[in-house]
């Protein structure tokens, strides 16, 4: 075109290493190696890869929820009741378990429920823009789980772990490597590609980014918040049926505060609350460092409370870090 | 004691790059009606902004009664017996009446906040610019004439002697602004010196004694109003060169490509019609506030139409969102570029192949390589100054990151494409270069709408002009007959039934 100026603009990235070492993941690696070293040192048999794995799969569920939160967190947007979908789904397992004695009708009636009760979010959110969305799953928190309440009252449902099959779902190993740990790796890597490497992922980016700009460029901005909020609400359903598989008795308290847990692992990992920043292997060291965390700390007997305490400092702390970066221009 | 109650003398405000206001001048006469008159970007407003100490001017000196002053922030010309009442209230919605009225000089008693004594001041308030609301009641419940009034009462509780109104009946009916006159003409009986801008003539024959003219950031004039006639106010706010040069090709208009027929979508627009052919440059113009930019957004598919139809190629076409608007081949660039038009965050480039992004996908994934070397090449062709696809968006000049919005919008296969306010905030260079990419995309058989107040480009580039004011287009002019004087009539030109649409036009 006319007054061109035969300026060239560079296309090609240069990778420095200054700029590896700036990145949050780099950060981020070393503080789970500082985890593991730590773990280390309390247990001389923290790295027999048996017992490793055992540890590793009882924070799965919790890992399978974080997946699709730092999709949710990616937008701009949070859900806070995905715990309570988890224990609707387990609920709705059980009952259904009980009721036919098919486990196979059990499984799909949880994955049912729980993509049902996200579908629910997101149309809410999608269809009220002007609520938001912390407001909504907070209502949907109350009452997803007191859906569960009603119907298991303060009785339990259990019996699922009789069906060996589906206790393997959580027992089962691949020589030491648990089914769980290998069916997390799988998705793990589905929203990892989805996330950097699509045409979806980049859309999520610019809406988390910038939603006008967003739905000025085209994208079906509420398409793309409501496949997201069902994702959640599949995906949590999925944590639901594992957590069967697992403990095999569900309760209406189960899976509370799962809802922080997942969303702190994204935050650690570095997705934005504000949306559009953030990248997905930050999110994965993220969750294996606060579960493995959790382990350690747990093994030299700290209770839970404190061990909360640690996390929740942590977490401030990992949260600063750009902030004090540019403090002290680092 | 002075002469004029305000004076000032060789104001002259720089923003980066502009100069907003060049020497200017103006006097105000104790309990007179002053209009300031001059096109949109004359400087009008930043003029009012240094009088309310909101900006501070590089040079100039400012008298009160007389005596210099400086006005360090808004708080000191407000205790100077200065306020000012903005064309969109800037009240607080959620507060009751009383409330906006006192805020920040609350009535206080035993360090809590005196309701009673509160309430009753602001209902003597009211009285006095006989509202027909109470103090209880929520601002924002109150309609734009109504907060207009509570503006006024605020103004009043502190005691102002020089009062600001800009553009006040912008927003109003025929009858809420009769209503707002008087109470005007009362405040100045009451010896309180009444400033107003207005784009409207009747309410400068209706109210003011004097007039003064800015144009272009300069000082032209100031007039009795019963001196000067319609045609000689507006020479002195429009007479100028055109300095630039637009390089306005002469292209071979092809078929009609866009048809927009009886738009309306309620409470901003009605009737709206035009079309615009291939190789065609259609300006859209008006005052601030003719709707013109609802229009385009409502081709656009951001607002939704309540009547009306819109024809591509002659096929009436549905328009729900932008997607839709894009697979039909219009395509927009807001005037917000900042906000609607680019995600300063990330890299031009990224920018750039955002709708097309599909584009550069295989088997699903995207190929960055491939999407990079495409953004360094469209961003090539339209001359961004840029180092790399990897610079922010949001650290480029205005002019720049407007060359990143048109080359995102060439990515697409577009048909029709809309600008509004392409040249806005951007500097004189860059102007150039936009224009010349849009006459090379006329060229190329694009269909051009642009919307500008900008009367010298408006002249120089457009094949036609539809002129907008009050959401309803005034006039249209071709080439032969485009003229700056006829353009600023048809701009002014209420319709007579303007009124039906009542409050909801606010």
């Amino acid at each position: 075109m006319a007054a061109k100026s035969g300026r060239t603009i560079q296309f090609e990235k240069k990778t420095s290493l200054r700029s590896v070492l700036a990145m949050r993941e780099t950060m981020l690696l070393l503080l789970f190696l500082a985890v593991n070293v730590m773990n280390i040192s309390i247990s001389p048999n923290y790295l027999n890869s048996y017992t490793l794995f055992t540890n590793i799969n009882s924070f799965m569920v919790k890992g399978l929820i974080a997946l699709p939160m730092a999709y949710i967190l990616l937008l701009g947007e949070i859900d806070i009741s995905v715990g309570s979908m988890v224990c609707l789904s387990a609920t709705l397992l059980g009952v259904v378990y009980n009721a036919t004695g098919s486990i196979g009708a059990a499984i799909l009636a949880a994955l049912a429920v729980g993509t049902l009760c996200g579908a629910f979010n997101g149309l809410v959110v999608t269809q009220f823009t002007e609520l938001a969305s912390m407001i909504v799953t907070l209502a949907t928190m109350t009452l997803y789980r007191g859906i569960s309440e009603m119907i298991l009252g303060d009785k339990s449902t259990s019996g699922m772990r009789n069906v060996e099959w589906f206790a393997n779902l959580y027992d089962g190993r691949v020589g030491h490597v648990p089914y769980l740990f290998l069916i997390f790796c799988v998705l793990a890597a589905g929203f990892g590609i989805v996330m950097h490497k699509t045409v979806f992922g980049r859309r999520m980016y610019a809406i988390g980014a910038n939603r006008d700009s967003a739905r000025y460029s085209g994208i079906q901005v509420q398409r793309i918040r409501m496949a997201v909020f069902t994702l959640t609400g599949l995906l949590s359903g999925l944590a639901g049926v594992f957590y069967c598989a697992w403990m095999g008795t569900v309760k209406n308290s189960i899976a509370e505060g799962y809802e922080m847990e997942a969303i702190c692992m994204c935050v650690l990992g570095g997705i934005s609350t504000d949306g559009g920043r953030g990248n997905f292997p930050g999110v994965l060291i993220a969750i294996f460092t606060m579960g493995l965390l959790r382990y350690g700390l747990g093994l030299i007997n700290i209770n839970s409370e404190i061990i909360n305490i640690i996390i929740g400092f942590l977490l401030v702390l990992v949260v600063m870090l750009p902030e004090l970066k540019r403090m002290f221009k680092v | 004691m002075s002469e004029y109650v305000l004076e000032l003398k060789g104001i002259t405000k720089i923003f980066p790059g502009v100069r907003a206001l060049d020497k200017v001048q103006f006097q105000l006469k104790p309990g007179e009606i002053h209009a300031l008159m001059g096109e949109n970007g004359a400087g009008k407003s930043t003029f009012i902004k240094v009088i309310t100490g909101v900006h501070q001017a590089e040079e100039g000196e400012i008298f009160l009664d007389g005596r210099k002053v400086t006005f360090r922030s808004p708080l000191d010309a407000q205790k100077a017996g200065i306020a000012a009442i903005y064309q969109h209230a800037t009240a607080y919605p959620h507060l009751t009446v009383a409330e906006n009225i006192f805020m920040g000089h609350e009535k206080m008693r035993r360090g809590m906040i005196d309701w009673k004594a509160m309430n009753r001041a602001s209902r003597e308030l009211l009285d006095t610019l006989s509202a027909e609301f109470g103090p209880e009641d929520l601002m924002g419940s109150l309609s734009v004439a109504q907060q207009q009034m509570v503006e006024i009462a605020h103004a009043l509780s502190v005691n102002a002697r020089i009062l600001i109104m800009d553009e006040p009946t912008a927003a109003l009916t025929k009858a809420e602004s009769e209503k707002l006159y008087e109470i005007t003409e009362r405040l100045r009986d009451n010896g309180v010196s009444v400033i107003f801008i207005s784009h409207r003539f009747e309410d400068m024959y209706r109210l003011a004694t004097r007039v003064t003219v800015f144009r272009d950031a300069h000082y032209i004039g100031t007039y009795d109003v019963d001196g000067i006639s319609n045609g000689d106010l507006i020479k002195a706010m429009v007479g100028r060169d055109i300095q630039m040069l637009f390089p306005k090709p002469e292209v071979e208009l092809g078929e009609e490509v866009l048809r927009v027929e009886k738009l309306s979508r309620t409470g901003y627009f009605e009737n709206v019609s035009f079309s615009v052919r291939r190789g065609e440059i259609l300006g859209l113009t008006g005052l601030v506030g003719a709707r013109r930019t609802e229009v385009a957004e409502t081709i656009f598919g951001i607002g939704k139409a309540s009547h009306g139809a819109i024809y591509v190629e002659g096929k009436k076409v549905q328009i729900r969102n932008p997607a839709d608007a894009m697979r039909e081949g219009i395509g927009l660039l807001t005037e917000d570029r900042q906000k609607y038009g680019l995600i300063l965050d990330w890299g031009i480039g990224r920018n750039i192949t955002l709708p097309e992004i599909r584009k550069f996908t295989r088997n699903g994934l995207i190929r960055e390589k491939e999407e990079n070397r495409t953004a360094a090449q469209c961003a090539e062709d339209v001359d961004v100054k840029a180092v790399t696809v990897f610079d922010q968006a949001g650290s480029l000049s205005g002019g720049n990151q407007q060359k990143v919005v048109v080359a995102k919008a060439l990515g697409s296969e577009m048909k029709v494409l809309i600008l509004d306010e392409p040249t806005k905030g951007v500097d004189v260079g860059s102007k150039a270069a936009i224009y010349e990419i849009m006459g090379e995309l006329a060229k190329k058989g694009y269909a051009i709408i642009m919307i500008s107040s900008e009367m010298p480009e408006i002249l120089g580039m457009c094949d036609r002009v539809a002129v907008m004011c009050d959401g309803r287009v005034t006039g249209e002019l071709n080439r032969e007959e485009l003229d700056q004087e006829q353009i600023l009539v048809l701009a002014m030109t209420r319709m007579k039934n303007a009124e039906k649409g009542g409050g909801g036009l606010a």
